[in-house]
């Protein structure tokens, strides 16, 4: 599996150096691009090449089960996780420039400066080896030796980690759960009320012209006023009706408010499947 | 040659780069994602360690850490979406009702 990985040779360690800095200059890039980036979805696309780089970097580490299980796990559920979450929240979401605290921003960059010099110096003091020479548990043999050692000396941990997994999910239900405050109506229940409103049929299509070819434009009664109940809510709320530009050749007739709407045959009179929503 | 320096150098960068992001982003998901990125630079530091010591344990506890890391994320998306189901906001400034 990973027998290309672990080439000796110069070739293979020109080949190893190019990935490494390839994939470190990408991977740090999308992660700058992540803190800087507005929009939450972009932040999530970069993030998973960050995963994927790191993945690679697993690999070049003699880790090939650590690699395909950051692969699986991160790349494939974790972020899947954060995109369906984002979706949910909204997707146009931007971030907010205002800085709730003043100076926030640049101690945050100050802070992040002070840390890199803090690690730097750490990591420049220690004295960090070359590679060991690559045993069999880093190459064909890692997944084996990883089972054995989970299995043993890490056995309780591994317990352990099981009720943390039963713990994350049933918390996850308990919050995500939403108790229903009033019964579900039934079909019975939902027909008495469409009965008792007035209106039995489905509201009335909207009228689309070919002037304007927009399901906010209105139906046309017989009389050539217009229904304003063939235009959803949403949309008339939305567009603002009172800019509508006026039909041309229509008497100015007056708000069609009695009519029953099922009754407004004409051009603009609809029968979509949204006409019977409301 | 790739030492294990070249990488630890590496999740060094990222680490930061996540923990400047948890300081500056406003959005919760945003946060939390950059402290994904933390736990993958950390990750990152022990496989290298792992291979420089030429021992397996540091990878083990890189496998706890993605454990963990998965169910963070579980509880920490469903706590997100209860707050944002109660006050229609991803902001980290909106829940504030636990501020004094």
């Amino acid at each position: 599996m990973t027998h290309s990985i672990v080439l000796a040779g110069p070739a293979a360690e020109t080949t190893r150096l190019l990935v490494y800095w390839v994939l470190a200059i990408a991977s740090v890039a999308a992660a700058l691009g992540m803190v800087l980036s507005r929009r939450a979805v972009h932040c999530a696309l970069l993030l998973a090449i960050v995963m994927l780089s790191l993945a690679v970097f697993y690999l070049m580490n003699g880790a090939p089960f650590l690699a395909f299980v950051q692969i699986i796990v991160y790349t494939g559920a974790v972020l899947m996780l954060f995109l369906f979450v984002l979706m949910i929240v909204g997707i146009t979401a931007a971030d907010s420039i205002i800085e709730t605290i003043r100076g926030q921003r640049m101690w945050a960059a100050l802070t992040g400066i002070a840390m890199l010099v803090l690690l730097s110096l750490v990591v420049g003091h220690a004295a960090i080896g070359p590679g060991a020479k690559n045993s069999a548990q880093f190459a064909d043999g890692n997944v084996t030796a990883l089972a054995h050692l989970i299995f043993t000396r890490y056995v309780y941990p591994f317990e352990i980690t099981s009720a943390l997994l039963i713990t994350a999910a049933v918390g996850a239900m308990v919050l995500a759960h939403r108790e229903r405050l009033r019964p579900k109506p039934t079909q019975r229940e939902l027909a008495a009320a469409r009965i008792a409103s007035g209106h039995p049929t489905p509201l009335p299509g909207p009228g689309t012209y070919a002037q304007h070819n927009s399901v906010d434009m209105p139906a046309l009664l017989p009389d050539g006023s217009q229904s304003e109940l063939s235009v959803s809510e949403v949309l008339s709320v939305g567009s603002g009706r009172a800019e509508r530009p006026a039909l041309g050749g229509l008497q100015p007739g007056g708000e069609p408010s009695g009519r029953p709407p099922a009754v407004t045959p004409g051009p603009g009179h609809g029968s979509g499947p949204e006409a019977g929503e409301h | 040659m790739v030492s294990p320096a070249h990488f630890i150098a590496l999740s060094v960068i990222l680490f930061v780069i996540g923990a400047v992001g948890v300081l500056v982003r406003r959005n919760a998901i945003v946060v939390f994602m950059c402290v994904e990125l933390m736990l993958n630079a950390a990750n990152l530091a022990f496989v290298a360690f792992a291979r420089m010591h030429n021992a397996l344990d540091g990878q083990v506890i890189a496998f706890f850490v993605m454990v963990v890391a998965a169910a963070e994320v579980v509880v920490g998306l469903a706590i997100l979406t209860a707050i944002f189901r109660a006050r229609r906001s991803a902001s980290v400034d909106d829940a504030n009702l636990m501020k004094y």
